[in-house]
C-alpha cells in the first residue's frame, strides 16, 4: 500500500481521552515498582558514603564489617576494574569512589547481609582514613585560577588556554556581528543571574534487584532505560551485554534522573561477590546527596532593543557546574538560550566547571530553563524599561518558519508565533489584576530527539494486537502508542496492549528521554502497524486469488480494491487472524529506525502572582500554558506534561534549591526542607494545547515532556517584578530574598 | 530494640528510669517513626503509653479542658468545646503537619519533641497551659513555658513524662489566635510563629495579653513588653507598632536554611500583628 506523505490529520482514536492502561494498578497498590522486586535468599544492599565534601581515600579497612554475622559481602572501588573509556570509567567512579571521594554523599564502600539492620551496622565497622582536602561548591569559584582541583586534566580541546583547572569544555553558538547590533539599539542592558541547582524530586527510589551466577546476570530496576543501564553495567562489570538481562520496572517518576546508573553496578558486584541476589533501595537522603540533581549556574546576559521592541543583538555567557564529572548541558543551555527569536547578531557561550557536588543528571530540557530564565528575565526588564507590551515585542521577534535558529539549524514548521497570538487572545492577558499581583510572561523551547528505536507488533490469534516497546512509560508513551497502533490498524483501542519488555527480548531501544517516546517510538510503532497490514492484505489476496495491490486495508478490514480486482467479502482482523495458521503462519510488523525529524516544541506561559508585602511570600493565583503539541495523541497526558513542567518550574523559581554549607555539605537532604510545591500552594495550571504538525512524523506528533518546564523561571520572576516593583536576578525567589530586596528599596 | 506496653503509669515511669536515657516514649509517634526510620536515633526500649488511663481523653475541668497525651491533633479539632474555648491552641496543633499525621500527632510530642518550631507550643504558653507529669516522685504539675529548654531539650527528669495538658478557663471576651510563617501552604515547620492570647474589658480595650513567638529562639518566648504594648489598647496603630517593635526586639533568630536573622525577625512582629488582630476579632465576637 502506499501511505501519504502529508501527515494525517483525520482520526478516530488519536486526540480522544481513553482510559489509561496503569492507572487502576497505580491507585490500588498492585503496581510493581523497583522496590517491589524480591527473590528467595535475597540480600540487602546498603552504600557507605563519604561525609566529606572532598577527601583522598587512604584506605579501607573491611575486615570487621566482613566479620560481622549476617554480612555476606563488603565491595569497594578495588572490587571494579578501571574502564578506559572516560565515559564509562566516570559512571563507574560515581557508582563507587576510587581515590578520591568527590563530593558529600560520594558512596565509598556497600555491604550486602541478611537483613538491612545488619547492613546498616556492618557500614559503621567499615574504618576510612580520609586525607580532607579543599572543597569548591560555587561555579563562579571553581572557574577561579586557584580554586581546589576537583579532578585532574579534564579539560576538553574546547577550552580556551587560560581557563581555571575545573573548566572542562566550552561551546559557542550564534551568527551576526554583535557589536554593529548593540550599536543600533536603544537601549542597552546587561545583568548577571545565579540559579541552585534543582532535583527532579520523583517520588520513586532508586531501587534494584541484581543477581550475578555463573557469569548470567538478572537486574531488574526502577530507570528510564532498560538497554542503557545493561550497557553500563556490562561494562562496568566487564560482561557480555547478552549475559546480562535488565528489565524495567513500573517507574514512579523519572524527569530525566533516571537516565544513568548509582546503585545497579554496585548491585551487581555484591551479588557476583556473595552469590547471592541482591537488593539496594536509596533512602531520600542519599537521593538528595548522590544522585544527579539539576546544574547551578552563574550567566550574564547582554541584550540591545530598539525603541519600538525590536532586539538589535543578543549575547549571553552561561557557566554551569554539574558536579565532580564533566557534563555537556551548558552545551544545550547555550543553544537554547535564544531560540525563540529571529536575531541578526547573536552569541552564546557556556562553560562547565567540575565542583564538589554529585554529578549532575538531565532534568527535563537539561540546561534549558536557566539560560531561557535569564534572557526572558532581560527581555521583560527592556520592556518595562521601554514601556512595551512583552507580548507584543516577542511576536515582533519570534523565530518563525525559515528564520536561521542562534544555535545553527534553519526552522521548518514551528508554533512560536501560533502560540504567542493564542496567548494574546486569551481572557487571561487581559483579566484585570488585584492589589500587590502582577502578571508575567515567558517564551519556552526544546530541541526533542527521535533516536534508536525498535519495535514489534504482534496480532494475536484472536485478532487483538499486542505492541511490544523497549521505552518505560513516564509520561503516558503506553496509551499513546496503543491508539497509535489501533488508529494505523483501524481497531479499538482496547484490542491493543503495549507492553515495556526487558532487554532480551528486542533490539537496542535508546533511553526514555528528549520527549522521544511518543514521537520515536509512535512512528515506529505506525510502520510496524503498516507492515502487518502490508502481511495481512497479502495473506488476504493469497485466499481470494488476486493480486497483492488489489487488496487494501480500511477500517481494520482488508477489502478489495475494486470491481475489477473482484466482489469479496471483507475480510476482518479477527477473521485473518484465525486462520493465519493456514496462509503462512503467525502475523507480526516490526520496524528499526533511528528517528530523525523530532520537531523542536515552542511553549508561552502566563503567570499571576501575588506578593505578601510584609512577607515577602509569593503566591501564585493564575497560569495558564500555551504549547505546541504538534498533534495530542492522548490530550489528557499532554496536559498532564504542560502541568507536571510547569509545577516543577514554579518550584525552581520560588523555593527549591540545593543548600551547601561552609563545610561543603549539603543541608537540606529531604523534602522538609527541599521545597517542592505542594498541592495546595498552587492554582489550577490552565491549558491550551496548540497542534501545528511536526512534518517528520506521519501523525504530527511532536515531544512535549520538556518544554513546559522551561518559561515558569521567567514567568514568574517577571511577575514577581511587576507585583513588588522589584526584580531579582537570583533564583530561587524564597521569601527572604524578595523580603529583603523590597524593604530595601522601601 | 525492645517495645513496651505498660498498663499504668508507675509501670511507664519504671522502664523510663531502668531505660537510663535509652528509652523513648511512643504516644503518636509521628516525630519518633521517622528519627528511627532516618537512624537519629537508636533507642534500646520504645514504651508505648496511649493505652494508659486518660490519655486518649479530652474532660472538662474547672471551666477548661484536660487533654490526654495521646490525644491526636484531628480530635482536638473535632471537640467544640475546646475549639470554642481555645480556637488559637487547636489551630496550631492542627497545623502539625499532614492529614495523615492528624490522625497520630498529639501536642505533648510537640511538646516533648523540644523543636523551636513546635506549631503548638508558642499557642499553649500564650494560652498559659500547664502540663501534668508523672515520675518517680509522684506527680506533679508544671507550666508550658518551663518544658522546652533548649532545641531537642526539655526541663523533664529521667523517668518522668507527660500525661496531659490543661487548658484553663477563660472569661468571656477573650480568645487567641496563632500564625505562622512557611514558605508552601501546608507540609512546613515555622520559620517564625506567634501566638496571641488576649482579654477584652466590656469597652473593648484589651485587659490581658500574652504574646509569644517561636522558631526564632532557641525556644519558645512569652514577649511580655509585647503584651504591655497592646494592654490597654484596641490594636490602634501606635498599638501595633510597639507590638511589631517588641517582638522584633524580643527575636534572636539564627541564619540557617530555613530562614534568615533579619527575614525572621521581621516577619515575627508581621505575624504577632496578624494574630493580635484574629485574636480581637474573634474576642469581641464573643460578645
Amino acid at each position: 500500500m502506499n501511505y501519504p506523505v502529508k501527515t494525517k490529520t483525520d482520526f478516530k482514536v488519536v486526540g480522544t481521552r481513553v482510559p489509561r492502561p496503569d492507572g487502576v494498578d497505580k491507585v490500588t497498590g498492585r503496581a510493581l515498582y523497583g522496590a517491589d522486586f524480591s527473590v528467595p535468599g535475597m540480600l540487602i544492599g546498603s552504600v557507605l558514603r563519604s561525609p566529606h565534601a572532598h577527601a583522598r581515600i587512604k584506605s579501607i579497612d573491611t575486615s570487621a564489617a566482613e566479620a560481622l554475622p549476617g554480612v555476606k559481602a563488603v565491595v569497594t572501588s578495588a572490587d571494579f576494574g578501571v574502564p578506559e573509556d572516560d565515559f564509562l570509567r566516570d559512571v563507574q567512579d560515581n557508582c563507587m569512589a576510587r581515590g578520591k571521594a568527590l563530593y558529600h554523599g560520594h558512596a565509598v564502600a556497600a555491604v550486602a547481609a541478611k537483613d538491612a539492620q545488619t547492613a546498616r551496622a556492618a557500614l559503621k565497622l567499615i574504618k576510612v582514613d580520609y586525607e580532607v582536602l579543599p572543597h569548591v561548591t560555587d561555579v563562579d569559584a571553581a572557574m577561579a585560577a586557584d580554586a581546589p582541583v576537583v579532578q585532574e586534566g579534564r579539560a576538553d580541546e574546547s577550552v580556551p588556554a587560560g581557563s581555571g583547572p575545573n573548566v572542562t569544555n566550552f561551546h559557542e553558538f550564534g551568527h551576526g556581528d554583535l557589536e554593529a547590533g548593540f550599536a543600533r539599539a536603544d537601549l542597552v542592558l546587561e545583568r548577571s543571574f545565579k540559579t541552585e541547582a534543582t532535583h527532579q524530586g520523583y517520588i520513586e527510589p532508586h531501587a534494584c534487584l541484581a543477581t550475578m551466577s555463573a557469569g548470567r546476570g538478572e537486574l531488574w530496576c526502577c530507570t528510564q532505560g532498560q538497554f542503557m543501564v545493561r550497557e553500563l553495567c556490562a561494562g562496568i562489570m566487564q560482561m557480555d551485554a547478552s549475559q546480562l538481562r535488565v528489565t524495567a520496572s513500573e517507574i514512579g517518576g523519572g524527569f530525566g534522573g533516571k537516565t544513568t546508573v548509582f546503585i545497579e553496578p554496585v548491585a551487581l558486584a555484591l551479588s557476583r561477590k556473595s552469590g547471592r541476589p541482591v537488593k539496594i533501595v536509596m533512602t531520600r537522603d542519599e537521593i538528595f546527596r548522590a544522585t544527579g540533581p539539576t546544574i547551578s549556574s552563574s550567566m550574564d546576559i547582554k541584550i540591545g532593543m530598539t525603541k519600538d521592541g525590536r532586539i538589535t543583538a543578543a549575547d549571553a555567557q552561561l557557566r554551569y557546574q554539574g558536579g565532580a564529572f564533566p557534563c555537556q548541558t551548558v552545551s544545550f543551555g547555550a543553544q537554547a538560550a535564544f531560540a525563540a527569536y529571529d536575531l541578526e547578531a547573536v552569541r552564546a557561550q557556556g562553560w562547565n566547571a567540575l565542583t564538589n557536588r554529585p554529578k549532575e543528571a538531565a532534568y527535563r530540557a537539561p540546561g534549558a530553563p536557566v539560560a531561557i530564565y535569564a534572557v526572558e528575565s532581560v527581555v521583560d526588564e527592556l520592556c518595562q524599561e521601554l514601556n512595551l507590551d512583552p507580548l507584543d515585542v516577542r511576536l515582533l521577534n519570534a523565530a518563525r518558519d525559515g528564520t536561521k535558529a542562534s544555535y545553527g539549524p534553519t526552522f521548518d514548521q514551528i508554533g512560536l508565533v501560533a502560540t504567542l497570538e493564542a496567548a494574546k487572545a486569551h481572557p487571561h492577558y487581559s483579566a484585570p489584576l488585584g492589589e500587590n499581583q502582577g502578571r508575567g510572561l515567558s517564551c519556552g523551547f526544546w530541541f526533542n530527539f527521535g533516536g534508536n528505536t525498535c519495535v514489534s507488533l504482534n496480532l494475536n490469534s484472536d485478532g487483538t494486537v499486542g505492541v511490544t516497546e523497549g521505552n518505560p512509560d513516564i509520561g503516558g508513551s503506553r496509551a499513546s502508542i496503543s491508539m497509535m497502533a489501533a488508529e494505523e490498524l483501524g481497531i479499538p483501542y482496547d484490542k491493543v496492549r503495549t507492553v515495556i519488555t526487558d532487554t532480551n527480548s528486542l533490539g537496542h531501544n535508546d533511553v526514555t528521554d528528549g520527549s522521544r517516546v511518543t514521537f520515536a517510538v509512535g512512528m515506529a510503532t505506525i510502520k510496524a502497524a503498516r507492515a502487518a497490514i502490508e502481511e495481512m492484505c497479502a495473506r488476504v489476496a493469497k485466499i481470494w486469488g488476486i493480486d497483492e495491490d488489489a487488496v487494501y486495508w480500511e477500517d481494520g478490514y482488508a477489502k478489495p480494491s475494486g470491481p475489477n480486482a473482484g466482489n469479496f467479502e471483507p475480510m476482518s482482523i479477527a477473521e485473518i487472524a484465525a486462520i493465519a495458521s493456514e496462509t503462512g503462519g503467525p502475523i507480526a510488523g516490526h520496524h528499526e529506525v533511528n528517528a530523525e525529524g523530532a520537531g523542536v516544541s515552542f511553549g508561552v506561559h502566563l503567570a499571576d502572582v501575588e506578593v505578601d508585602p510584609e512577607t515577602g511570600a509569593t503566591k501564585v493565583v493564575r497560569y495558564t500554558v500555551f504549547q505546541d503539541a504538534g498533534k495530542a495523541v492522548h490530550p489528557d497526558y499532554v496536559e498532564g506534561q504542560m502541568q507536571g513542567g510547569s509545577v516543577q518550574g514554579i518550584g525552581w523559581a520560588l523555593n527549591e534549591e540545593y543548600i551547601y554549607g561552609e563545610d561543603g555539605k549539603l543541608q537540606n537532604a529531604g523534602f522538609l526542607d527541599y521545597r517542592v510545591p505542594v498541592a495546595s500552594d498552587l492554582p489550577m495550571i490552565d491549558t491550551v494545547i496548540l497542534e501545528i504538525p511536526n512534518p517528520g512524523h506521519p501523525y504530527g506528533v511532536r515531544g512535549v515532556g520538556e518544554t513546559s518546564i522551561v518559561p515558569p523561571l521567567a514567568a514568574l520572576s517577571n511577575a514577581v517584578s511587576r507585583a513588588a516593583g522589584i526584580r531579582l536576578h537570583e533564583l530561587p525567589m524564597s521569601p527572604p530574598k524578595i523580603l529583603k530586596a523590597m524593604m530595601s528599596k522601601g | 530494640m525492645q517495645y513496651f506496653k505498660p498498663q499504668t503509669a508507675a509501670e511507664a515511669t519504671d522502664i523510663l528510669a531502668k531505660g537510663a536515657g535509652k528509652a523513648r516514649i511512643l504516644a503518636g509517634g509521628t516525630d519518633l517513626l521517622v528519627q528511627l526510620k532516618s537512624g537519629m536515633i537508636e533507642p534500646e526500649s520504645i514504651v508505648d503509653i496511649k493505652h494508659l488511663d486518660g490519655m486518649r481523653d479530652i474532660t472538662q475541668e474547672d471551666g477548661g479542658y484536660r487533654i490526654g497525651a495521646a490525644v491526636p491533633g484531628i480530635k482536638l479539632g473535632q471537640h467544640a468545646g475546646v475549639v470554642a474555648l481555645w480556637p488559637g491552641v487547636v489551630e496550631a496543633c492542627e497545623l502539625i503537619g499532614s492529614t495523615q499525621v492528624q490522625g497520630r500527632c498529639t501536642m505533648v510530642g510537640n511538646l516533648c519533641n523540644g523543636s523551636p518550631a513546635a506549631d503548638s507550643v508558642p499557642a499553649m504558653v500564650a494560652a498559659n497551659a500547664v502540663v501534668r507529669i508523672v515520675g518517680p516522685d509522684g506527680t506533679r504539675d508544671c507550666a508550658v513555658i518551663d518544658i522546652p529548654t533548649g532545641p531537642g531539650k526539655t526541663s523533664l527528669k529521667p523517668g518522668e513524662f507527660v500525661t496531659s495538658i490543661f487548658l484553663p478557663a477563660r472569661p468571656p471576651r477573650a480568645s487567641d489566635a496563632y500564625l505562622r510563617f512557611i514558605p508552601r501552604t501546608e507540609m512546613d515547620i515555622a520559620v517564625a510563629s506567634a501566638g496571641v492570647s488576649l482579654e477584652l474589658a466590656e469597652d473593648g480595650t484589651i485587659s490581658a495579653a500574652r504574646v509569644t513567638l517561636g522558631a526564632v529562639g532557641p525556644k519558645v518566648m512569652l514577649v511580655e513588653d509585647a503584651a504591655n504594648a497592646i494592654v490597654g489598647t484596641k490594636l490602634e496603630d501606635a498599638a501595633i507598632d510597639a507590638l511589631m517593635a517588641a517582638c522584633r526586639a524580643a527575636a534572636s533568630p539564627i541564619d540557617d536554611k530555613r530562614g534568615t536573622v533579619e527575614f525572621r525577625t521581621h516577619v515575627a512582629g508581621v505575624l504577632a500583628k496578624r494574630a493580635a488582630r484574629i485574636a480581637m476579632q474573634r474576642a469581641g465576637d464573643k460578645t
